[in-house]
């Protein structure tokens, strides 16, 4: 699901398995919770471990991408595995400026 | 076109059904031998429509979500998933990238996932009676295709 640390003004939360409508809310639950109380200059969500991931991914990064904009943050998006990016290419999150 | 083989599965409506629901079907295509790319996009599209039937279909109570998959002779899979749920006013605008009814954290773009990564989406729907999605891929090494 999720693995989180915090250092240096950074969030990283290394998601990992299959994202979708049933997990997707537990996984918000446990970034934002982590965001509210290290109030982080920097969320980076890593995919590398991520297999499977549906429409409900993408709402869960552009959920996350208002949240950390609200306390004045900013959101990046890394390691992306091949497979998933037919799905990023079709959200038009490449234009948000977040992948990196 | 014959249809070679097929299968039928219904669950209750609930999110933890999401995941059986597309392995389930991806499974089910195993023999036609299809590309891993190709099983991502079904299993992609399926989560889409199940998921669908699931927070849309029915908002208030749990249902019943039906999957029917038929596979012809000429290697296509045809997945049909419905609901008997609120059914859908406007198919046409339903349909049309980013347009959503939810408050919650939803893209809009479950519709735009199934017709990318499918070859095929058509939808039919009542309101108040519920709603069917019919994919079509073709997934052309079929073995049954060759008998
Ligand atoms: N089975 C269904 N029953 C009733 N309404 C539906 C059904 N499927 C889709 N809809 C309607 O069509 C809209 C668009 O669906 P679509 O899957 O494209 O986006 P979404 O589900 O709102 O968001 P996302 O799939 O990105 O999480 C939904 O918001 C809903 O109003
Ligand atoms: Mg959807």
């Amino acid at each position: 699901m999720v693995d989180m640390n915090y250092r240096d003004g950074v969030v990283t939360a290394r998601l990992f398995g299959e994202i979708d409508h049933h997990i997707a809310p537990q996984i918000r639950g446990e970034i934002d919770a982590r965001c509210e109380s290290c109030r982080p200059a920097r969320l980076v969500l890593d995919f590398g471990k991520v297999g499977f991931m549906d429409s409900s991914g993408i709402g869960l990064i552009m959920g996350r991408y208002r949240m950390i904009s609200l306390i004045g943050g900013k959101l990046e998006v890394v390691n992306v595995p091949q497979n998933l990016k037919k799905i990023f290419v079709l959200s038009g999150l490449e234009s948000l400026g977040v992948m990196k | 076109m014959n249809i070679v083989n097929s299968m039928k599965l219904s669950f209750i409506s609930k999110s933890a059904n999401e995941s059986f629901a597309r392995s389930a079907v991806a499974a089910f295509l195993l023999p036609l031998d299809p590309t891993v790319a190709e099983i991502a996009d079904v299993k992609t599209a399926v989560s889409e429509a199940v998921t669908n039937a699931i927070v849309h279909g029915y908002p208030d109570a749990f249902g019943t979500v039906y999957i029917e998959v038929n596979l012809t002779d000429s290697g296509k899979a045809v997945i049909k998933i419905r609901d008997k749920g609120v059914g859908i006013p406007d198919i046409e605008q339903a349909m049309e990238p980013l347009y959503t009814t939810s408050t919650d954290e939803r893209a809009g773009l479950g519709f735009a996932v199934m017709q990318s990564f499918m070859d095929s989406v058509k939808v039919r729907s009542t309101v108040g009676k519920g709603t069917t999605v019919t994919l079509e891929k073709n997934i052309i090494r079929s073995p049954y295709g060759k008998k």
